[in-house]
């Protein structure tokens, strides 16, 4: 049996919009093992962002139980939460993000600088190798296309050598050759490296080529 | 990687309003080190011109205008004059090295100012004025030959204002006299420049002032003589004592009151420079604010995002300061300019010194700007929630 990621325990956000309270997230219980592809699926405002952005330490909870890695984070507030994230989780976003003064190069360079560790240009071209974008090392993020940038934040996410993966729409922005592309580059790196992958997806066609779906609706798990 | 290089690219990213926000800085650090550059510089070629008057103590009859300028702002009137036993009394103190008489007269000449008249100055002097100005030299000619001829020496800038060579012959408006130059000073950097000087004797026949003083300068063998001194003599009625550093004392305190005033419009031209910094800082935070969740979402700590901003924030203003000392440098002549045309009393050499000494203090202050003014932009920076950042775009 592989060992535990991210335990959840009756995971609850509450947003307090005026005078109505909204339920985002609302009493997830979730086990997720190391080495799995898992989908999240779910329409808009079902909660699978909010839900990502507890497991990834962005957020904190408003009450339930998180474990991440066997270690219990539901009591750690906002601010002390990025000791947690720091090196052990990898980011990609819907909209690329990726810092425009810097090369694709400087772009993974700069994610060991803040997590701490040690930055080698050796390891970033490497990564750059992986996700086949060797030759755009010194580009800008905009000379690249939207595909290229996504595969520039898929090699900036595994140069902290994270534990595990999140990635929230990472194809949402992209036309669906590219998403296929960055799909499969998604699994690639779960298949060969074991990496753990938990993505967000609208798209039923790569929610279906995950190992596991997790089905979301206004904030509660759908069996 | 570094956060020095990262702070440059991003100011390199609105290279318009990076380059505004710097020169604003400039600006104003490049006013504040003139004027501070101006207040040392003042009172440093203001003790040098009074040093070069030669004398400590100037003795004047009771109720004299002891300042020259005084007197040509009075249309040249107001003088008083002491009887010459005055001098021949002091003169025969043992504590006094050098003595000099003086006796100055003003005409109103229609000539002058290219023919809209003007008060001409003439000073008659002795043998003793050299004494107390050993550095005074002859551009050309020599003194005169003898105490009482119609001759005139004429001061460096006077004989280059009315085009005066030796041999010429100067014609006294009003009493109706023709000298002979007979020798031109070199130029000594105090009011001697714009001086006729005359003998003594020829002073008092041609103005019809037999036996009289407007002034003697006197120089002391001990300096910490001068209190006691100056006490001796009030006891002589119908003169008084001026001491050179009083002059010094109240021409700096006329002074004041505008460096008062100038002060306070460098330090206001700081302060908006400094709000100028923050809101271009503040500005573009804002739009950073994806990426600062970005980088929070990395690793970065508030205490690296908070270093990234202030970074640039004092960058900015060690750049405006480098570049603001080097204008001052390159400007103070023309504000040297400026500031002869509008001081009342503006003495001659340099009045602006900028010191390496005032450098560095001007930019150790623009960097401690650069800090002050960062720290808001940082902290709501630094204090930004990762999830809402992030997002910020969609």
């Amino acid at each position: 049996m592989e060992t535990v990621v991210i335990k959840t325990e009756k995971l609850t956000k509450l947003y307090k919009l005026s005078a109505e309270v909204v339920r985002a997230v609302d009493g997830v219980d979730l086990e997720i093992r190391a080495g799995e592809f898992v989908a999240i699926m779910g329409p808009s405002g079902s909660g699978k962002t909010t839900l990502l952005d507890m497991i990834g330490c962005l957020d904190a909870i408003t009450s339930g139980k998180l474990e991440i890695m066997g270690q219990d984070v539901s009591q750690i507030s906002e601010s002390g939460l990025v000791n947690i994230r720091r090196g052990k989780i990898g980011f990609v976003f819907q909209d690329f993000s990726l810092l425009p003064t810097l090369t694709a190069m400087e772009n993974v360079q700069l994610a060991p600088f803040f997590a701490r560790q040690k930055e080698s240009s050796a390891t970033a071209k490497r990564l750059l190798e992986t996700v086949g974008l060797s030759e755009r090392a010194r580009h800008l993020p905009r000379q690249l296309s939207g595909g290229e940038k996504q595969r520039v934040a898929i090699a900036r996410a595994l140069a902290v050598n994270p534990q595990f993966l999140i990635a929230d729409e990472p194809t949402g922005h992209l036309d669906s050759k590219n998403s296929q592309t960055i799909f499969e580059l998604l699994k690639e790196l779960n298949d060969k490296q074991g990496l753990t992958v938990i993505l967000a997806t609208h798209d039923i066609g790569l929610g279906k080529q995950c190992k596991r779906i997790i089905s979301l609706r206004d904030g509660k798990i759908q069996i | 990687m570094n956060i020095i290089s990262i702070s440059i690219k991003n100011l390199k990213r609105k290279k318009i309003r990076s380059v505004l926000t710097i020169g604003g800085v400039a600006l104003a650090v490049a006013v504040l080190v003139s004027l501070l550059g101006f207040d040392k510089g003042y009172q440093k070629s203001l003790t040098d011109n009074i040093d070069k008057m030669g004398y400590q103590l100037l003795v004047t009859a009771k109720g004299c205008p002891y300042e020259a300028a005084t007197m040509m702002l009075k249309g040249g009137g107001g003088l008083r004059y002491m009887e010459q036993k005055v001098y021949d009394n002091i003169r025969t103190d043992s504590r006094v090295d050098k003595i000099s008489p003086q006796l100055v007269a003003s005409t109103f000449d229609p000539e002058l100012q290219k023919g809209q008249g003007g008060y001409a100055l003439y000073m008659g002097i002795n043998d003793d004025y050299l004494k107390l100005k050993p550095w005074a030299k002859f551009k050309s000619g020599g003194w005169f030959s003898g105490d009482d001829t119609n001759e005139v020496i004429i001061g460096f800038e006077a004989a280059e204002f009315e085009q005066r060579s030796v041999g010429d012959e100067v014609f006294i408006a009003g009493v109706g006299q023709v000298l002979k130059v007979v020798g031109i000073f070199e130029r000594t950097g105090t009011q001697d420049d714009g001086m006729m000087f005359i003998p003594l004797k020829s002073a008092q026949r041609i103005f019809s002032l037999p036996g009289k003083l407007t002034g003697i300068g006197v120089k002391l063998k001990d300096i910490h003589q001068i209190a006691k001194f100056e006490e001796d003599l009030y006891s002589v009625p119908e003169i008084q004592i001026i001491s050179m550093a009083q002059v010094r004392g109240t021409i700096l305190n006329l002074v004041s009151s505008a460096k008062v005033l100038a002060n306070a419009v460098a330090f206001i031209a700081i302060f908006i420079a400094a709000i100028g910094v923050m809101n271009t800082i503040l500005m573009s935070v804002f739009e950073r604010t994806q990426e600062i969740g970005i980088s929070k979402a990395m690793g970065a700590s508030r205490l690296d995002i908070f270093k990234f901003i202030w970074s640039e924030t004092i960058l900015i203003c060690t750049l405006g300061g480098t570049i603001g000392c080097a204008l001052a440098i390159v400007g103070s002549g023309f504000v040297e300019f400026i500031i002869k045309k509008i001081l009342p009393y503006a003495p001659t050499g340099n009045l602006v010194s900028i010191e390496p000494k005032l450098l560095i203090s001007a930019l150790t202050g623009a960097v401690i700007l650069g800090m002050a003014s960062g720290i808001y932009p940082a902290w709501r920076a630094s204090s930004m929630r990762p999830v809402q950042a992030i997002r910020s775009a969609e």
